[in-house]
């Protein structure tokens, strides 16, 4: 085993995905500690120019055909004979639809044991998780072998893992991909949907505590007296209550509007990366420690069907007065 | 008859405060309330679709915790045919690897066409389950999956990307297939439903070989988050509340 950390660079549709940047930036702090080079893993066909903004110390990359886009069965074919050349210290990917479709069966493949989860890497070179939806936080440290990870975006800023100088490629022969089980048909782009959410300034997101396909009425109503739209967590729009083109996380799209109101919305890490940009973040939950008040400006800790009619005749009351 | 196999696992309800247990290096699981994963759940949703548009049998596994009987029932009321519970499940979680090794060990009896589990849950710290499920039973694996369906040995299905892209795989069977999201909202069943189901159903109980709740990679400790940051809380009754949060909208200059 070398101390090198690797990471997986991930790319859809030609290009580079914010965590492959997040992971750069993870992985270098992690190398401090371990005195290896970081090193990316970069599958693709005809995409070595991938790695050009990534700051890692070297690239390894394969060219297939069948590596253009990711599957899971080309990619742990893939990985699995470049890992068992090179033998690193651990390998970082990202908690993403694509990392961890290949990181946990890897795992088990080459019995490397695996972390999920992971936001942050201290000074000390312990691992920093959030599981349960934010609520608790786990420690841990590298194993004595090939440790893999999977990485939460959040903990670093994209930024932090790039950089103008492009680094040294080393090519690696992909193995035998024939007879592949997993393929590609197609990209089915989303619905656009009738407003864009991440071009509006306030945004009322509702989440479960909304309770029923009526209550969206109320938000609604709070979101026309600001000039803003309802956006929603995946609970909501996965019962088929607002289209998905309102969704708002990692499925969903990121928004950065100058208000962001959050009703009955508990502030999972799925949720959160896509509103932490937004200017101000007023929070309404009725349980105190729910994580959402970890990244909101201000909180409030109520039900939300108590606050919601007082709230709305108030703000009525001040327009009223200013245009009358 | 297509064989669909489906593990469902209890979780602890995030709704709850959670606490850590004494050793400070897991979750206290002696006054947790646990409810189904909601991953898993669509999973269930998913396979009972595939059921009726189709014909399939479908069997749930789900190791023991508090109330798998009641969980276990409702799926049968939704329309699971099999229903099995995994005993030997001991005071601390197992790892997904050691579950996984145990549960591969049972399923390969059966001899699936597909196998369906949640993408994840929540208080998962070892890897996901259904990937190396996948990996032990020598079948593809594919992910975050909202939306299947089978044909000829094959099956479709949506895998979603960030910003609602998703992607229409094709996978040979058998598979295992890690849910996102059924097509349809996982559907209610009265509770009179569930209790006939208590009464015309029962469980079978296999039990589970030696798990091993240790991965090789060392948990030093488990903590509640350090509220460094947290909002400012606006305190007072509801119009006063109302009255402060207006204010903060006009410095905002929104009204
Ligand atoms: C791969 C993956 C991708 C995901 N992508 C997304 C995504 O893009 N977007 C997303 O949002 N989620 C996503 N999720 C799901 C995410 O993990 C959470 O499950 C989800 O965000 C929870 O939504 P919620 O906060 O609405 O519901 P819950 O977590 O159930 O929270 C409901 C909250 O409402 C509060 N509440 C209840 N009643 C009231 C009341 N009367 N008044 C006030 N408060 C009340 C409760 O205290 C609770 O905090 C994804 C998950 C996975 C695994
Ligand atoms: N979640 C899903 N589950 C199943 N099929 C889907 C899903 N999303 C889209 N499709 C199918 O993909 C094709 C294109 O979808 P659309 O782009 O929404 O018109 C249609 O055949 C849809 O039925």
């Amino acid at each position: 085993m070398t101390q090198d950390i690797f990471l997986l660079i991930e790319h859809i549709q030609g290009q580079v995905s914010d965590i492959s940047y997040i992971m750069t930036a993870a992985a270098r702090k992690l190398a401090q500690k371990e005195g290896g080079s970081v090193i990316g893993i970069l599958l693709g066909s005809g995409a070595e120019h991938l790695k050009d903004t990534l700051a890692v110390d070297k690239v390894i990359y394969c060219d297939h055909p069948a590596l253009a886009e990711f599957t899971s069965d080309a990619y742990e074919r893939t990985l699995v004979s470049l890992l068992t050349e090179y033998s690193p210290r651990a390998v970082l990917f990202g908690n993403t639809t694509l990392g961890a479709d290949v990181s946990s069966s890897l795992s088990t493949n080459m019995e490397f044991p695996i972390v999920s989860s992971c936001i942050e890497v201290t000074e000390s070179g312990s691992l920093i998780s959030q599981i349960c939806g934010g609520k608790i936080m786990v420690e841990s440290q590298l194993a004595d072998k090939t440790t893999l990870i999977t990485v939460n975006p959040g903990g670093y800023k994209p930024e932090a893992g790039q950089s103008d100088s492009t680094p040294e490629t080393i090519k690696f022969s992909p193995p035998d991909l024939e007879n592949l089980k997993v393929k590609l048909s197609q990209y089915i782009e989303p619905d656009i949907g009738d407003v864009d959410i991440s071009q509006e300034k306030v945004l009322v997101g509702i989440g479960r505590g909304i309770q029923r396909e009526d209550n969206i009425e109320l938000a609604e109503k709070l979101a026309e007296l600001l000039g803003g739209e309802v956006c929603a967590s995946r609970p909501v729009i996965d019962q088929g209550w607002l289209p998905t083109s309102r969704l708002v996380g990692k499925s969903g799209k990121t928004v950065k509007p100058n208000l962001y109101i959050s009703l009955g919305i508990s502030g999972a890490t799925e949720h959160t990366e896509g509103v932490i940009d937004s200017k101000t973040i007023i929070a309404i939950n009725s349980d105190p420690d729910a994580p959402i008040f970890d990244i909101a400006q201000y909180g409030i800790e109520v039900d939300l069907f108590d606050l919601i009619d007082p709230l709305l005749e108030q703000i009525e009351s001040v327009k009223n007065e200013s245009s009358g | 008859m297509t064989e669909i196999v489906v593990i469902a696992r209890l979780v602890p309800d995030l709704v709850e405060e959670l606490e850590i247990a004494p050793s400070g290096t897991a979750l206290d699981l002696s006054w947790l309330r646990v409810i189904i994963n909601e991953f898993d759940n669509h999973a269930i949703e998913q396979a009972i679709i595939l059921k009726e548009r189709s014909g399939a049998t479908v069997t749930i596994i789900s190791p023991e915790a508090e109330g798998v009987e009641d969980m276990l029932f409702t799926t049968a009321a939704k329309g699971a045919d099999r229903l099995i519970k995994l005993t030997g499940i001991g005071e601390e979680k197992p790892t997904n690897l050691s579950l996984a090794q145990t549960l591969a060990t049972m399923i390969k009896e059966m001899n699936p066409d597909l196998v369906l589990n949640g993408v994840q849950a929540h208080d998962d710290i070892t890897g996901d389950l259904a990937p190396q499920l996948a990996q032990l039973l020598d079948m593809p694996y594919v992910g975050y999956i909202s939306g299947v369906s089978l044909d000829g040995g094959k099956a479709k299905a949506y895998k979603e990307y960030p910003g609602g892209i998703l992607a229409e795989m094709e996978i040979n069977l058998p598979a295992v297939l890690g849910i996102q999201s059924s097509e349809e909202p996982p559907r209610y069943v009265a509770i009179s439903k569930v209790r006939q189901m208590m009464n015309s159903t029962s469980i079978e109980e296999i039990q589970s070989s030696e798990l091993e709740t240790e991965s090789g990679v060392v948990i030093k400790r488990m903590y509640l988050p350090e509220a460094a940051e947290r909002a400012e809380m606006l305190e007072g009754d509801e119009k006063e509340v109302a009255t402060k949060i207006t204010s903060i909208l006009q410095d905002l200059g929104l009204l």
